[in-house]
């Protein structure tokens, strides 16, 4: 059986589906079987992020709907043998994803893969409780600024509520990623830091993915951020934490501001 | 839309929905009909007079084959209104037409058959075409359906945007979302842009997604068409 992980926020643009990808790709570089399923319907983007967009044929809709089989709606990525895709159907709205259906289709997941990522969509509505029912794992996707705060404590309400394990009386494990942090503004006091967001939403970290032009020049080529340049610093934040995700205990890195030579000699100011 | 309205003669067309009992056919053929023969021998002159389609999904029949499995039921006494779960393009003008959007009915059969009147066959058949024409940009997460005739669209259709056409379909401007013609008429449809940056073509129901767009023909007026059960594409 899969462990099925569920990336949310409430609030949109944090990087969920930036997050959802790298994640995927992270776990299937360790050869683990993968599935990342788009759940925002009616405002795809995943498909963008894993370059797949243009081999979609059939959708997460139409399995529902009965139009076509769940392993005809499934994209492999190219690079990678064991990571695969479900895309959300873009023409359809969020009422198209019924509750039977989308268990149908994670409990058919869940038998074939190691791994099922739940990309929910922004908000706390319909797609979003649909889309962190059956977590094992919720990855809560916060940056490190006062509304991302709000909205992930708000999420985090919802997780322990509106989940199936919630229901059963269990509860989600849930982590923090915090995404978008910029060491620069961080040193300055203009962002909310680490200790803070920890003390607010006080969930075990995941890790912390610096601000970076890595990302978007990953997403711009279609390239999970994780696989791009592995050596870049957001692709090792990643990396780690899908090592984190596996079970392996490893200290969390607080990405620093990198000092030109002036900088070094005139960090402190009198 | 304004409404235009002129004198003479006018003819009517009514929608009426009639009940129809359904023949599930199975592979292999020959096997089907004997056991249907045995059944038939029970229950003599069951369809007399009765409304039947012919649902062929699952068999993977050929057009060959449809019309001998007609023939076959013909023989028996079976008069055939309609076919479901073949191809379009399988039906030619001396088969029964082709229903689709059937749901399923609760079958109410009386112990003796009723000698209904002659079937309904014309109420089945597609009226006069219908076109649709379109004349703004269709944006992504728009889906355009016009199952009746074709589609035209005077302006670009956005990436995520989605057209299905009974008929044809016509784009003046770029077509970067999917096109799908031939929904009802099957492999007459055409598909003609201005300019080629589709995510998936489909004609008849074969498709090809943009991968497998030949790469020399994208941002090009191109016209899609089906011959021998496959997709073609060409520059305009």
């Amino acid at each position: 059986m899969a462990k099925i992980i569920t990336v949310t926020s409430g609030k949109g643009g944090v990087g969920k589906t930036t997050t959802t990808a790298a994640l995927g790709a992270a776990l299937a570089r360790t050869g683990d079987k993968v599935v990342v399923v788009d759940f925002d319907v009616g405002l795809r983007n995943l498909d963008l992020i894993m370059g797949a967009e243009r081999r979609v044929v059939y959708d997460f809709v139409n399995v529902i709907q009965g139009d076509a089989r769940l392993p005809q709606a499934l994209i492999k990525d190219k690079r990678l043998d064991s990571l695969f895709l479900l895309p959300a159907s873009q023409t359809r709205d969020k009422d198209a994803l019924t509750e039977e259906g989308v268990d149908k289709v994670i409990e058919d997941l869940s038998r074939h893969f190691d791994w099922v990522i739940c990309d929910s969509p922004a908000g706390i509505e319909r797609g979003a409780t649909l889309a962190m029912r059956h977590a094992d794992i919720a990855v809560v996707v916060t940056n490190p600024e006062v509304s991302s705060v709000r909205d992930s404590d708000r999420i985090v309400g919802i997780l322990d509520s509106k989940t199936l394990k919630a229901e059963r009386g269990e509860t989600v494990d849930k982590r923090l990623l915090l995404t978008r942090y910029d060491a620069v503004r961080a040193a300055r006091g203009d962002m909310l830091k680490t200790e803070d967001v920890l003390d607010i939403l006080s969930l075990p970290l995941l890790g912390i993915v610096p601000e970076s032009p890595d990302v978007l020049r990953a997403s711009n080529f279609g390239v999970p951020v994780s696989i791009h340049d592995p050596d870049s610093a957001p692709a090792r934040a990643y990396n780690d934490a899908a090592r984190r995700l596996k079970g392996e205990d490893l200290a969390v890195e607080v990405p620093k501001q990198k000092l030109g030579l002036f900088g070094k000699f005139l960090r402190r100011a009198a | 839309m304004n409404a235009v309205s002129r004198s003479g003669p006018s003819i009517r067309f009514r929608g009426r929905s009639f009940m129809a009992m359904t023949l599930v056919a199975d592979v292999p053929l020959q096997q089907w009909l004997a056991d249907f023969d045995i059944w038939l021998e029970r229950s003599p002159g069951f369809f007399t007079g009765r409304t039947v389609v012919l649902d062929m999904v699952g068999t993977a029949a050929s057009k060959a084959e449809v019309e001998r499995w007609i023939g076959e039921l013909a023989t028996r006494g079976v008069r055939l209104i309609g076919l479901e779960g073949i191809r379009p393009s399988m039906v030619d003008a001396s088969m029964p037409p082709l229903l689709r959007g059937g749901r399923d009915a609760t079958l109410i059969i009386p112990d003796e058959p009723v000698a209904v009147p002659e079937a309904p066959r014309k109420s089945a058949e597609p009226a006069e075409p219908v076109n649709m024409v379109i004349e703004q940009r269709v944006r992504s997460g728009q889906s355009i359906v016009c199952l009746e005739g074709d589609v035209t669209i005077v302006g670009s259709v956005g990436a995520g945007a989605e057209i299905i056409a009974g008929g044809s379909i016509h784009v003046y401007g770029a077509l970067a979302g999917r096109a799908i013609a031939g929904a009802t008429f099957g492999a007459k449809a055409r598909i003609f842009c201005t300019k080629m940056e589709a995510e998936l073509i489909a004609v008849d129901g074969i498709y090809r997604t943009a991968e497998d767009i030949d790469a020399s023909l994208r941002g090009r007026p191109v016209r899609v068409w089906t011959e021998d059960d496959a997709l073609r594409l060409a520059a305009l």
